[in-house]
This record gives C-alpha cells, sequence and structure tokens, in this order.
C-alpha cells in the first residue's frame, strides 16, 4: 500500500505541472535573452567541467591501480572533498577566491602575478566555478578504481606475450572495459551539471553581468523572487528536456562507443 | 626492469602526492583562516600558522549567528528525513522485490521512469501544494517528501534484497511469518549495507540541503545550518576567519560521519557508480 502511495506520489507530480504549462510562457521565454543567457552559461559549464572531472578522476583512479602502498590513505585523500557540499564548501571557495586576501591570488602575487578578481570578473567567474568542481573529482575517481580492479588481469598478461607497450595496453585494453563505466558517469555528471544552484547562488548570484546565470537560479529567481510560476514552470520543462534530449544523444552515440564485454567488436 | 618499476612507483607516489596537496590546501586554508586574529586573514604574503590560535573565533562564530539554534534544527530535519527515508526505501523496495502483486512489474517501470525527473521540475507544483496545506515556514516540506521513498534507492534497495536466498522466507513462513514478519525479521537485519547506504545518502543530502530550505523556510527562528551561514555571509562579509569557522563547524559532521563509515560511502558510490 506504501508502495503504490509513493508511485502515486511521483506520477502525479509529472502531471500536475502541465496545468501551469501555457503556450504564452514559451513565446514570453523566447524572447527573454536571459533564457538563451542562462541556457548558454549552464551548457558551457556542462561541456567543460564534466570531461575535466572524467580526465582527472580516469588519471587518479589509473594511478591509483598501480599496486601501489599507501592506497587507503590516498583513496581517503582524493574522497574526502567530494563528500563537503552546500554552503559551507560554497563559502570556502569563495573565500579561495577572494581577489585581494584570498589564497589563490595571494600566491600568485608571491610569484609576481596580478590574478584576475576571478568570481567578480566575467570572463573568469564561470571557469572558477568549474576549476571549484574538480574539487569533487573523487567520487569518480573511486568509481572508475573500482571497475579497473574489475578487468581481468589475464587480458593485460594475454597482451604482454602479444607484445602490447603500457600506452597500448591503456588504449586498446582498459579504456575500452571501462566505456560503460564511462558512459554511466557521463550521463550522471551532465544531469547534475544541469541543475547547479547553490554555487552560483552564494557565490555569485548569477553575476557578473550575468556570467553566472545558471539556468536553475534563474527558474528560482522567476519563481520565487518575481512570482512567475507559470513562467518558471515552463522554463523547467525546458531544463528536463534538455537533460532528456542529452541523455538520449548520448545513448544513442554510446552503441559506438560504449563496449560491454560478451559482446564482439564490429569494426 | 626492476629498477624501472622502482622509478615508476616513484613518480606515481609523486603524482599522486602532488594531487593530494591539491585537494587539502583549500581545507587547510580555511582551517588556518578560522584560527588566526581579525588582522592577520589579510597578511601578505599568506601565513599558514595562525600565531596564536585563536579558538575564541569559534565562541564568537557561533554567538554571531544562533548556531546552535539553526544546528538543532537542521538536526530534527536531518533524523526524521532518515528515519522517514530508510522506512519507506526499504518497505517499497521490499514489495517490489517479495510480494506479489498486480501492476508490480508495471509500477515499477514508472519509478524507474521517474529517475528522469530532476528534482526541479517538481519544485513549483511542490510549492503550490505545500502552499494550500499551509505548510510554508514549517519543516514538514522539508521532511514529508523524504516518507515517500526515492527511485534511486528504492531500485538499489530492491536489488540488494533480491540478493538474499528465498529459502530464508521460505522457512520463516513455515515457521509462521507474516510477510511483515519475513520483512523485520529476515530482510532488515540481512540489509545493513543497503541500510547504512541510504542513511548516508539522506544524511549528506539533508544537512547540505539549501534550495528547499531558502524556499520554504522564511522566519529566521526555523532555518538550517545552510541558511543560517547564507545570512552569517550576509551580515559579515568581512569577517572571514569567523565565517569559516561556522562553515567548519557545519562541514564536521559530515566529516565525522565520513571517517566513521567510510567503508559505507565508499560501497554505496562504486555500487551507485559500477552496477548501475
Amino acid at each position: 500500500m506504501l508502495a503504490s502511495l509513493g508511485l502515486a506520489f511521483t506520477e502525479w507530480d509529472l502531471i500536475t505541472p502541465a496545468k501551469f504549462v501555457g503556450l504564452n510562457n514559451f513565446q514570453t521565454m523566447l524572447n527573454d535573452a536571459l533564457v538563451g543567457q542562462s541556457l548558454k552559461v549552464t551548457i558551457l559549464y556542462a561541456l567543460t567541467s564534466v570531461p575535466l572531472n572524467i580526465f582527472f578522476g580516469l588519471v587518479i583512479a589509473l594511478l591509483l591501480n598501480a599496486n601501489i602502498i599507501g592506497l587507503r590513505f590516498y583513496r581517503t585523500a582524493y574522497y574526502l572533498p567530494s563528500v563537503l557540499s552546500g554552503v559551507a564548501v560554497a563559502l570556502l571557495w569563495r573565500w579561495l577566491f577572494s581577489p585581494e586576501f584570498g589564497l589563490i591570488n595571494q600566491t600568485l602575487a608571491m610569484v609576481g602575478i596580478t590574478g584576475p578578481s576571478w568570481l567578480g570578473d566575467q570572463n573568469w567567474a564561470l571557469p572558477s566555478l568549474v576549476l571549484m568542481s574538480v574539487w569533487s573529482v573523487g567520487a569518480g575517481a573511486i568509481i572508475y578504481l573500482a571497475g579497473l580492479q574489475g578487468i581481468p588481469t589475464e587480458l593485460y598478461e594475454a597482451a604482454e606475450v602479444d607484445g602490447a607497450q603500457g600506452l597500448q595496453r591503456l588504449w586498446l585494453i582498459t579504456l575500452p572495459l571501462m566505456t560503460p563505466v564511462l558512459f554511466f558517469q557521463l550521463v550522471v555528471g551532465i544531469i547534475n551539471a544541469l541543475q547547479v544552484f547553490t554555487q552560483a547562488y552564494i557565490m555569485t548570484s548569477g553575476g557578473p553581468n550575468n556570467a553566472t546565470l545558471f539556468v536553475i537560479l534563474y527558474l528560482y529567481q522567476n519563481a520565487f523572487v518575481y512570482q512567475r510560476m507559470g513562467f518558471a514552470s515552463a522554463l523547467a520543462w525546458v531544463v528536463f528536456t534538455l537533460i532528456l534530449v542529452l541523455t538520449l544523444l548520448i545513448y544513442r552515440s554510446s552503441t559506438s562507443w560504449v563496449f560491454y564485454e560478451g559482446e564482439s567488436r564490429k569494426s | 626492469m626492476a629498477q624501472r618499476r622502482a622509478i615508476g612507483k616513484l613518480f606515481t607516489h609523486l603524482a599522486l602526492l602532488v594531487g593530494v596537496f591539491f585537494m587539502f590546501i583549500p581545507l587547510a586554508w580555511t582551517i588556518s583562516s578560522s584560527l588566526k586574529p581579525a588582522g592577520d586573514i589579510y597578511l601578505f604574503p599568506p601565513k599558514w600558522i595562525p600565531d596564536p590560535f585563536r579558538w575564541v573565533n569559534y565562541a564568537e562564530a557561533v554567538t554571531q549567528i544562533p548556531f546552535w539554534r539553526y544546528l538543532g534544527n537542521t538536526t530534527i530535519i536531518t533524523l526524521t528525513s532518515i528515519f522517514g527515508k530508510v522506512l519507506s526505501v526499504t518497505l517499497v523496495a521490499y514489495a517490489f522485490a517479495r510480494l506479489q502483486w498486480w501492476g508490480r512489474d508495471f509500477f515499477f517501470v514508472i519509478m524507474l521512469a521517474t529517475m528522469m525527473l530532476p528534482p526541479h521540475v517538481t519544485l513549483i507544483p511542490q510549492f503550490i501544494i505545500f502552499k494550500e496545506l499551509g505548510w510554508i515556514d514549517t519543516f514538514l516540506p522539508l521532511i514529508v517528501p523524504q516518507y515517500f521513498g526515492g527511485p534511486y534507492l528504492t531500485f538499489l534497495a530492491r536489488q540488494f534484497f533480491l540478493t538474499i536466498p528465498r529459502d530464508l522466507d521460505d522457512a520463516a513462513r513455515i515457521d509462521g511469518c507474516s510477510s511483515w514478519g519475513v520483512f523485520w525479521k529476515i530482510i532488515m537485519p540481512m540489509s545493513t549495507p543497503v541500510i547504512a547506504m541510504v542513511v548516508i545518502f539522506t544524511f549528506n543530502g539533508q544537512w547540505n540541503e539549501f534550495l528547499n530550505a531558502l524556499v520554504y523556510l522564511q522566519n529566521s527562528r526555523n532555518f538550517t545550518l545552510a541558511l543560517g551561514l547564507r545570512m552569517f555571509q550576509g551580515e559579515a562579509a568581512a569577517s572571514w576567519h569567523l565565517l569559516m569557522a561556522a562553515s567548519l563547524l557545519t562541514m564536521l559532521p559530515v566529516l565525522v560521519l565520513f571517517f566513521a563509515a567510510q567503508k559505507y560511502f565508499i560501497q554505496g558510490v562504486v555500487f551507485t557508480g559500477v552496477k548501475q
């Protein structure tokens, strides 16, 4: 009974917004330059932070997988920052990015470089948030590490017999076998990146000059600051559609690059 | 060959340590800032070791905002949420994994489909419903949804329950257990890893939750720590040492939980990431 209640809840949430979506809202949206700006900011963020996180996560996992002493220490050290989130972390990074007294610019000043004002500079604000996102790379790294440990050692031994060098082994065995995990992380990463809110709200309020106006922040402003519930709901559906389309695109593309064991490769 | 291996290992360690250095710098800097006298946080070149250690910053930070009150609010919300989440997720998962009922598979697919739905799509209709119910400025909008499970964790719990041998259910039933009995006496005691996972995910999510708290809590008496920090930021833009102290205090419970239950954290993240 609780099951059906729980389901009824979620299903019903699916349906209720429909009555708030009118074509008028979508028309207004087309004329609202900030909608385009917020989508641009959000997609740009997703396209930079997700690949960076996957790349560094994979590098860390590969290093950790080298049968190394102190694995437990490294695993804890890399994973720790990614369990922290929310307002406290946003404040922590605001302080690091502080233009005059923040650690980053003070360190740069010590080697004679005048750093940008980061969050206060419309060209640097978004890159700052991308940089901050890399701090949480550890969660991905741990997932990749588990994936790497699942690759049968026989494959490497066979490759060695066939004379494959280190990089060839990485390229021909490790990466193809990791593609299912990478695929999943890519989808999850993009979905999460499209829903950034707290950092933008706390650290930049969407500024400067709307350079970090993430779409969920704009949604929030419309719904709860300007009281444009209908418009915000329409925007929510745009975000949902975007997530759906991107997921489908990645999913469609996956047949050509994701390799599942037991399936023979067509080339 | 052996020598080359050793050099390779050395480089691996070096690369990893450089990474660890960058991972820890932000936290180390925050801790250092939180212990400095007000004037010292603006020194150039930056001083890493506070002199003197100003522990009283923490005492000041918790009086600048009603920290204990917000801690209490956040704790109430988090604990009641964990209770509701564990109860609803395991019950629903049990129904999907073990009980036979009409339309079970159909509803299971629907539940999986809702995983695609970002929470922000439901934010506004939910707000309108809670407003109609007169729940604005109470903790209820933050807690009650937790009692309706959640597709992701329910799915994970169901997968876990399916790995528990059915023979145990049958044995218990022969001994006279009802479905409830099987749930409480067989399934739950054997599911510590998955329950731990639900607890950790819910704790971490609710402790740091910001958007919903921002939307629903208006009177500053009802604020959570996240909202309190945001308010503090507005009031004390210049007192970074106190702000960092308050931030660290807010992060502390998560850190403690992380070190106490690291095994389950890692299990959880691997389970969700690899098993899909």
